[in-house]
């Protein structure tokens, strides 16, 4: 907890939190209740981008706006579902902060991580600080053991054929430089988690300084399975655009 | 430079070397004309042994399910009691 306090120093920094949703209205109130406890003493905002989530998520968003100040929670919506890239894109219009976080509305990634990457790149000036769940003190839950063999498998072969220089490639739960995220971001395609690999390496082909800092990731969907064959093939596909164009 | 230029790069070093090796003879031929299969197969191996062993040590969390749940519980306690819906549906 005296982490938490200490990380500020000389200069206060501000953290914009964007988080995409789509049907999240309980998991986006957790969330946020989750981040004001976890960053009591950090100026941060939090921009919610919705695509026209038809369970009321907005509505929530509403209310959470009541509850905590509409100067800390943004409510920036858009009509229908327009995808992950351009979510983050459409949130950092928005952004004033120096430094931006994404992160999953699903709680599949837990603010209690976030004093972590900020003390991490306090520490070493990175321009991104990434979750990475592959590491000992990180970890996922809900996985079957194919779900683990698919994603191992799939790690490999991407450190074998793109030297990424980070243990986990597909994750988005990410602190960026609010510049830097700007510029990769006008950079990328892809589309889905391919997406989430294009930008952490084309950051890394860029030479910005990329940190990592272990996460815990408990799935909840697990059952939905969320890897069949063409999901394999179009991250195949995926790996061989990034290996030719990066 | 492009990640593709390095790699290709990298292959042309190897083949250059490899057909130096033939013309030089210093191994034998039948050896030399073997290296890349053997390189292919080392790689296949090497691959297969790290999905192996990053399979054994995969990090699990099961703890973290608990938390999140007793987190989940805290949540929907206090944001029922300051206004906000806490229904799923």
């Amino acid at each position: 907890m005296a982490d938490e306090k200490e990380n500020i120093g000389e200069k206060k920094y501000k953290y914009s939190i964007i988080i995409p949703t789509y049907n999240e209205r309980l998991n986006i109130a957790i969330i946020v209740y989750l981040i004001f406890n976890h960053l009591r003493d950090v100026d941060f905002e939090i921009i919610v981008v919705d695509d026209g989530s038809p369970d009321g998520t907005q509505d929530i968003v509403k209310q959470l706006q009541q509850l905590y100040g509409e100067d800390r929670i943004l409510l920036r919506a858009r009509a229908k579902k327009l995808g992950l890239g351009t979510a983050y894109i459409h949130g950092l219009k928005y952004a004033t902060g120096d430094f931006v976080v994404i992160m999953d509305a699903d709680l599949s990634h837990h603010p209690k991580y976030l004093p972590s990457f900020i003390k991490k790149q306090l520490e070493t000036d990175a321009s991104i600080v990434t979750g990475t769940r592959y590491v000992k003190d990180g970890g996922v839950h809900g996985w079957n053991l194919m779900r683990k063999l698919t994603s191992r498998g799939a790690n490999v072969l991407a450190q074998t054929l793109l030297w990424p220089g980070v243990s986990d490639l597909t994750g988005s739960f990410r602190l960026y430089k609010k510049l830097v995220l700007e510029d990769v971001i006008s950079s990328c395609v892809s589309k889905g988690y391919v997406f989430q690999m294009e930008m952490i390496v084309r950051a890394s082909r860029k030479g910005y300084q990329i940190e990592e800092v272990p996460i815990t990731f408990v799935d909840r969907v697990f059952g939905t399975s969320k890897l069949g064959g063409s999901e394999i093939v179009e991250y195949l596909k995926g790996l061989v655009y990034l290996l030719l164009t990066t | 430079m492009k990640h593709v230029v390095k790699i290709l790069s990298l292959l042309v070093a190897v083949s250059a070397f490899w057909i130096a090796l033939l013309q030089a003879a210093i191994i034998p031929r039948s050896h030399t004309w073997l290296l890349p299969i053997y390189f292919v197969v080392s790689l296949g191996c090497y691959g297969l042994l790290m999905v192996g062993i990053g399979l054994m040590q995969f990090p699990t969390c099961p703890r973290e399910a608990v938390l999140l749940q007793h987190d989940i519980t805290e949540a929907k306690d206090f944001l029922s009691a300051n206004g906000v819906d806490v229904r799923s549906d």
